[in-house]
């Protein structure tokens, strides 16, 4: 019985996944074998050139992932853990309206964010910059990094911090003393959420940062390669792009295993 | 966005505060505590005032002024009452957006669930493999829309799509299916896509609900003479109700703001058949005519929707945990 579960858990994995071989499978092909009319199973005969076009044209939208994603990750980090440890431990006063709060923000559609940051953006002077998709990224994630730190610093026992207390320590010291060492695998899921939300969005970036030249990230480049119901002849680079925007992906997956579940259920859902 | 579980967040620690009552002469030092625990909350307190409260008070003024290209560069927008609502409800495209939404909120939310509470109950059992192969599924959740919207738009090609080969080889179909080019099958385009995101999330947390249920009560219903089918009936489904309703309530609230997909799939067409009120909400302020006050009233008719349905699901949870 065990073994007929497995052989149909492979099956049902490789149905699903199905779409993803056949993106890494298109990026080796060359654009002759991809336009013919009966699929390649497998990429025979293939081409590393469309990762090189990838690469020779994509290389600025990926730094420009790299570090919006980066800068993103390290902003919802400072804001989100000592409000995470106010909330869990501290029983700060008006702590349940601001969980509340988060809560009900979430709701708020990207379109809506987009079009009111845009104007904010444009007045104070930062629209295409990194700064603008930094600032805007993170607000895919600081409510949901509030909420899942949270619930991890919850189970941290209060006789340590107590220990602590009586032994001089002040909120600050116990936070930085014992509060961050103990939830440093917390810390690296809700960073590793921020970097992939950041890593993903599309919405802000081609619209916070669309004219620059600089600060748009590969979501849009990929965006722009395959443009809009024109017929793209260069396949082969379009999904050598999708592979490598994909790999933060299975990073996270391969390096968070774990805590990707963990972090899901505790609380999120993408944006 | 974000959720809580029936045992998260929402209802918090008990919320006596620490430290001495008022005025029991250590006022001083407990202003202090106040102060230092305020100063760890004060960055999100701050942060979620201007990048969240600020922007949505900002698109509700939005919607009620006459914002168009003119005010992009006289920087005058007068106050129009109702009129970009009412704009709205004479556009008859935005009419079909309203019909494309609900079909796509339901069709989505429906395959999702099935797919994600079969292949989680699938996963109830352990074998060899078992952890791996589940989190192999997570793949498609973690991935950035627009590359999952890119692959589908490549397999749903009409001449050189995967899909269509082996529809045509097996003779499921005489001609190619033209996908993503008819306004037919367009939808069907983006809701394949769409579903094929929303399973991992729908599996993991019904996943979740099934570990939670004591094994003993399968073997109890198994004794009293109840089938697989009375068991999943009588045992796994009701137990499992408040999970379904956070899974639904989430997975509505997410596919209302589904965005990336579509716009990459078709950009809302053939013929505005994929456009969703969230689409052409983007379409109306960024799609060339700059209606920034239209997209705001269409912006704040999504929220006022998905908040409903928020407090429905905040209320139905308190009910079942207050009802104890």
């Amino acid at each position: 019985m065990a073994r007929v579960r497995t052989t149909v858990g492979v099956l049902v994995v490789a149905v699903m996944l199905f779409p993803l071989y056949w993106m890494i499978n298109a990026s080796f092909q060359t654009n002759e074998q991809l336009a013919r009319r009966s699929a390649l199973w497998l990429p025979l005969g293939g081409t590393l050139g469309g990762y090189r076009d990838a690469f020779a044209q994509q290389g600025g939208h990926l730094l420009a992932s790299i570090v919006v994603g980066a800068g993103a990750t390290v902003l919802t980090l400072v804001l989100a853990t000592p409000a995470a440890y106010a909330l869990a431990l501290l029983k700060a006063p008006g702590g349940k309206a601001l969980l509340s709060v988060l809560l009900i923000v979430q709701l708020v559609p990207g379109i809506v964010m987009a079009n009111a940051l845009y104007r904010i953006f444009s007045s104070a002077g930062i629209l295409d910059s990194a700064p603008a998709l930094i600032l805007a990224d993170s607000t895919l994630a600081v409510p949901f990094a509030v909420l899942i730190l949270r619930a991890f610093m919850i189970s941290i026992p209060g006789e340590l911090l107590e220990a602590a207390a009586l032994d001089g320590a002040g909120a600050v010291r116990a936070f930085l003393r014992i509060v961050l060492p103990m939830s440093r695998n917390a810390l690296i899921t809700a960073g590793l959420f921020a970097f992939l939300f950041a890593w993903g969005d599309f919405l802000f970036a081609t619209t916070l940062n669309l004219s620059s030249t600089t600060w748009t990230p590969i979501t849009v480049g990929l965006y722009n390669y395959i443009g809009a119901g024109t017929n793209t002849t260069s396949w082969n680079s379009v999904m050598a792009t999708a592979v490598i925007s994909s790999l933060p992906a299975a990073v996270l997956l391969v390096v968070a295993q774990r805590h990707v579940a963990a972090g899901l259920s505790t609380g999120a859902v993408k944006d | 966005m974000t959720l809580t579980l029936p045992d998260g967040a929402v209802h918090g620690r008990a919320g006596a505060p620490a430290g001495g009552g008022p005025g029991d002469g250590r006022r001083p030092r407990l202003r202090r505590r106040t102060l230092l625990r305020l100063g760890f909350l004060a960055p999100v307190v701050v942060y979620t005032a201007v990048f969240f409260l600020y922007p949505l008070i900002r698109n509700i003024q939005l919607s009620f002024q006459d914002f168009g290209i003119q005010s992009v560069y006289s920087g005058q927008a007068p106050y129009n009452g109702l009129g970009n609502y009412r704009k709205l409800f004479d556009d008859p495209v935005f009419l079909k957006s309203v019909t494309n939404t609900l079909v796509f909120v339901a069709l989505s939310l429906l395959c999702q669930f099935l797919i994600g509470l079969g292949l989680a109950e699938f996963f109830r059992h352990t074998f060899p493999l078992s952890g791996l192969l589940r989190s192999l599924l997570l793949v498609p959740w973690l991935l950035p829309l627009v590359v999952a919207g890119t692959v589908f738009r490549w397999m749903l090609d009409t001449s050189n799509g995967v899909v269509n080969q082996v529809l045509l080889a097996t003779h499921l179909v005489s001609d190619p299916v033209p996908w993503l080019n008819s306004p037919h099958t367009a939808m069907a385009g983006v809701l394949i896509c769409n579903i094929w995101i929303g399973v991992p999330f729908n599996m993991v947390i019904l996943y979740g609900g099934l570990q939670a249920i004591p094994a003993g009560l399968y073997e109890a219903a198994a004794l009293d003479g109840a089938g697989r089918r009375q068991q999943f009936r009588h045992v796994t489904l009701p137990l499992l109700k408040p999970v379904i309703g956070v899974v639904l309530t989430l997975g509505l609230i997410y596919t209302l703001k589904v965005f990336d997909v579509i716009w990459v799939m078709t950009k809302g067409g053939p013929a505005n058949a994929t456009h969703t009120v969230t689409t052409y909400g983007y379409q109306l302020s960024f799609g060339g005519l700059s209606e920034f006050g239209v997209g705001a009233a269409a912006g704040d008719l999504l929220i006022v929707v998905a908040g409903l349905f928020a407090v429905f699901y905040l209320r139905s949870l308190r009910a079942e945990t207050g009802g104890r």
